[in-house]
């Protein structure tokens, strides 16, 4: 890949996750550098989305610790994952229904708005100017998405594909350095699914994001991703660029070589 | 015709009080998925606060004017509301996320039994009345267009008036702020509210105040209209079969469900009651409810309930 990789941003130290006596995840440890598209492959209940869930804080491991930009995290959640600047989407898209596509966008410049409650309720200068702002700044993602033909609409009314890709434009409204995503394009037709991929390279590229995400899809995954890590019932079976987790016996035999 | 549209005026205007306190659960089950079982204590204990201030205040710092102590006790009222909502959230909710829905109404419960015994034993309790200065005599209107006119109850308009305004602003604050679009969010899924980083605990509090400011105004409304007593609480029991009716997570559902109870209870009273005996006013709700049960559980603008099997 010619993309260039910077310093570690994320990085995760043996961690294990379980729930009651299931082991969802057994010490596990990777790294994910800046600007990179990092994937996350592995066989069903391999603990991908686990995975994802511990990294933005859904899930608290028993072990581990996370280390974000250099700072120690051993207790993330949610609330702190979003404001060190990791946003996610999610595999059943949880987008909020009642709302049009504007408003969804909206939601995730939340983080950003600096005007008081006060002065929202009144619809003050300020709280008015920056309202402003937040729009136009939305209104770049849904170009980007190529989404301004459904602005206006309920996102409940929207097909599938187009949910994903709005489900990710709140995501991008967040302008995060990192971004979660997974399983991007579980569901989706080729078309869309070569739309999908193009939008993860060009905020890769355009944004210089740091990716990472979980797919099924593993021809996908080895075209735009520069490092893989395979799991497999927990287990970390594997690490590196394409090349390398496609030669690895371990992994065929865990993932390629099923039926998948 | 005449008598028919006094009737409906009467009912709409009822219904608009229904339809304030059902207001009140509907903001926290939207923000929280909780049936708000202290509603009823909530609308209490601030007619209550509300009722005890307006009167210390002339006697024990010498306001004279009725108008300026009524209004600085409404403010006090609603800046003890906000310390509530504070409260609840930072001892019960905050330890009960992500709880079973039966948890966090059996809490609720325990927080009604909580705002009951201390408004009562710091305000006191006895009956008082809150004189906010409702116009109490009804009056006649388009005494030309019909034989009589329309006899209306100017203290039932009034109340609507305000119930209205009310219902209009928090509309208006959930559709167009920053805020408001938060807590609808939060409303619509907790996990992906938290995700692009709106904080769940602050979102609650707001919400809690808003429904206290509402408990607030339902609370002076009916005070001054019933007294402040004990039964205050039970008013709440009046929202419960509208926002059966509306649906707990619409709030054009608690205002049109407020409407048609209100309104149908008036109706069915006076061109029904002759024929079955009359006090239907007292059961028509809950038994409009009781058939939303059987046939529409999520209510006229509820969320359909569908489940993953």
């Amino acid at each position: 890949m010619s993309r260039q990789s910077g310093e570690i941003i994320l990085d995760l130290k043996n961690v294990s996750l379980s729930f009651g006596g299931v082991k969802a995840l057994t010490d596990i440890s990777f790294d994910v550098r800046e600007h990179e598209i990092r994937a996350i492959i592995g066989p069903n209940g391999a603990g991908k989305s686990s995975m994802l869930n511990v990294i933005n804080g859904v899930y608290r491991p028993q072990k581990g610790e996370i280390i974000l930009r250099g700072q120690h995290f051993s207790r993330m959640n949610p609330y702190k994952a979003a404001r060190a600047g990791i946003s996610r989407t999610f595999q059943n898209i949880a987008l909020f229904k009642g709302m049009n596509v504007i408003d969804n966008l909206m939601t995730g410049r939340n983080l950003k708005i600096r005007s008081n409650l006060i002065q929202q309720a009144f619809w003050w200068g300020a709280a008015r100017r920056e309202e402003l702002l937040h729009r136009a700044k939305v209104e770049e993602v849904i170009d980007f998405l190529e989404i301004q033909h459904i602005r206006k609409t309920p996102v409940g009314r929207l097909p599938y594909g187009l949910q994903k890709r709005v489900d990710l434009g709140r995501a991008l409204a967040m302008e995060p350095s990192i971004l979660l995503l997974d399983e991007p394009m579980a569901g989706m037709n080729v078309e869309e699914k070569q739309d999908m991929c193009r939008f993860i390279l060009d905020v890769n590229d355009q944004f210089g994001t740091t990716i990472v995400l979980i797919e099924h899809d593993m021809a996908v995954v080895m075209d735009i991703s520069d490092r893989v890590v395979v799991l497999d019932y927990g287990r970390k079976i594997g690490d590196g660029d394409p090349d390398a987790v496609r030669a690895n016996p371990e992994v065929i035999s865990a993932y390629l070589g099923a039926s998948h | 015709m005449g008598f028919f549209l006094e009737t409906l005026i009467g009912g709409l205007m009822a219904g608009m009080l229904y339809s304030l306190v059902a207001l009140g659960f509907v903001l926290i089950f939207k923000a929280s998925g909780v049936f708000n079982f202290a509603q009823g204590a909530m609308v209490l204990f601030a007619a209550l606060a509300m009722a005890r201030f307006s009167a210390w205040l002339p006697d024990h710092l010498g306001i004279d004017s009725a108008w300026l102590a009524n209004t600085i006790a409404f403010c006090l009222a609603g800046a003890l509301m906000f310390v509530v909502a504070w409260l609840i959230e930072r001892l019960v909710l905050r330890h009960l996320v992500n709880q079973e829905g039966a948890t966090l109404l059996m809490a609720t419960l325990g927080i009604a039994y909580v705002l009951e015994g201390v408004g009562t034993s710091v305000f006191g309790t006895d009956v008082y009345k809150i004189d906010v200065g409702m116009p109490k005599e009804p009056v006649m209107i388009l005494e030309g267009t019909f034989e009589g006119g329309l006899l209306i109850n100017k203290e039932d308009f009034v109340a609507a008036l305000i119930a209205a305004v009310l219902v209009g602003l928090l509309a208006l604050f959930f559709q167009k702020t920053a805020t408001g679009r938060a807590l609808r969010a939060v409303a619509d899924d907790h996990q992906a509210a938290q995700s692009i980083g709106i904080p769940l605990n602050r979102i609650w509090v707001i919400v809690w105040c808003v429904a206290g400011l509402v408990a607030l105004v339902a609370g002076v409304i009916w005070g001054s209209k019933l007294g402040v007593q004990f039964s205050l609480a039970t008013v709440a029991l009046r929202g419960l079969p509208v926002v059966i009716l509306g649906g707990l997570t619409s709030i054009p559902g608690a205002i049109i469900g407020g409407l048609i109870i209100g309104v149908g209870e008036k109706v069915s009273e006076v061109y029904l009651g002759p024929m079955i005996g009359g006090g239907i006013e007292i059961w028509f709700a809950y038994q409009l409810a009781l058939l939303f049960l059987l046939f529409r559980p999520q209510g006229l603008f509820g969320e359909k309930i569908i489940d993953r099997v």
